[in-house]
């Protein structure tokens, strides 16, 4: 007889309660898949610029969904319209769940109007990273600039946004700056909307 | 130094540094789209997937062997309680049963309850063919390698593609001899 059989009940996500977002995973379990990403990464490209470009294409993936799923979750489906608020999303919100905690700080750049910074002593996904000398200013943080992209670019603040290394002083390690550098559009609106 | 006796896996779990397991899904879920991306066909994704896998199941087994104070597994059953006890606890934070055995207990089916890879994921149809965890198949089968035992690991349930649970079947191929002495060690 035809039809008979299991019928297979395919799940749609969309049916599934929210999770509360409370549940973890090991750190090694991150840190190995992280490294895969990027070992990956690393036998597609032949050039530094191009392997953080790829990074930074999976950390866009993930950051246009963390803004999704968090503007559901914690904002009570309300998305940030202000430059400062978005910054301050990203700086708190999307860093608390994402990494556990704020990030160590948020600036203005002093020089250009349009540059903010968001630095943190050690970056998680730069945890258990060494670059070797002949890659140069290769930084896995691109991953994070990503993230941080992919929330701006979908709330509807289009930046470019690149990792940094900076030495502190007395520090062997050196920390990572997340630079954001909105789009013209964005500060115009920004200045019509303040008036 | 006395042996440490086998801790169990919420210990284990408890005491290390975590991660939220929603940035571990999204991070999985890049690099899956990346692979359907660069290589088009679902079955290079499984197979690079697999080979993800492998790699990190060679280098996990030792923090696996370092933090669970587990020694050496007198048969294959206790391995596969082992993977399934201590290994998916420690490392995922879920929990793992084992069941149906074969009669010359060389094969047996992990069942998984909950399963962090697969939150927010559904499979499109152009993808149907995709094992979309099989990167869980090559770590099982790589830190298995590295204490000597060959082993194939595939999926025969899998709730992504309509079953009612995520099955994996471990199957025992050979026992590799180990080499005595070890030079390194006397």
């Amino acid at each position: 007889m035809i039809g008979v059989g299991k019928m297979k009940q395919y799940s749609n996500v969309l049916d599934k309660p929210l999770s509360k977002g409370k549940q973890e995973v090991s750190l090694t379990a991150f840190a190995f898949l992280f490294s895969e990403l990027v070992q990956y990464n690393q036998t597609q490209v032949d050039n530094i610029a191009e392997l953080e470009r790829r990074l930074e294409d999976a950390g866009y993936a993930v950051g246009s969904r963390v803004l999704e799923l968090l503007c559901n979750r914690e904002k009570g489906n309300r998305r940030e319209t202000r430059l400062l608020g978005i910054l301050s999303f990203v700086h708190s919100t999307v860093w608390k769940v994402l990494f556990g905690k704020v990030a160590d700080s948020l600036e203005k750049g002093t020089e250009h109007e349009d540059e903010y910074m968001i630095s943190e002593k050690e970056l998680l996904v730069n945890r258990f990273i060494s670059i070797p000398k002949d890659m140069g200013t290769f930084n896995c943080g691109a991953f994070v600039a990503g993230i941080v992209k992919g929330v701006l670019d979908n709330a509807g603040f289009p930046a470019v946004v690149t990792a940094h290394f900076v030495p502190i002083e007395g520090q062997q390690r050196p920390r990572t700056t997340i630079l954001i550098k909105f789009a013209e559009e964005v500060l115009k609106r920004e200045a019509r909307l303040s008036q | 130094m006395a042996p440490v006796g086998p801790r169990s896996g919420d210990a284990i779990f408890s005491s290390i540094d975590r991660v939220n397991a929603e940035l571990f899904t999204l991070t999985y879920g890049a690099i899956v789209r990346q692979l359907l991306t660069d290589l088009e066909e679902v079955e290079e994704v499984n197979k690079q997937l697999d080979q993800m896998g492998y790699n990190i199941g060679i280098r996990l087994i030792d923090e696996f062997l370092a933090k669970s104070g587990v020694s050496r597994c007198v048969d294959f059953k206790e391995t596969a309680e082992m993977i399934a006890k201590v290994g998916f606890k420690m490392f995922l934070g879920v929990t793992a049963s084992v069941t149906s055995w074969d009669a010359d207990g060389t094969c047996c089916s992990i069942i998984l309850e909950d399963n962090p890879l697969v939150d927010f994921v559904e499979l499109p149809d152009t993808c149907q063919g995709l094992y979309y965890c099989n990167i869980l198949s090559g770590v099982i089968r790589g830190a298995l390698e590295m204490v000597s035992m060959k082993t194939e690991v595939t999926w025969t349930r899998d709730v992504l593609r309509g079953d009612d649970a995520y099955e994996l079947q471990v199957k025992l191929l050979k026992q590799v001899a180990e080499e005595y002495p070890y030079k390194d060690d006397e």
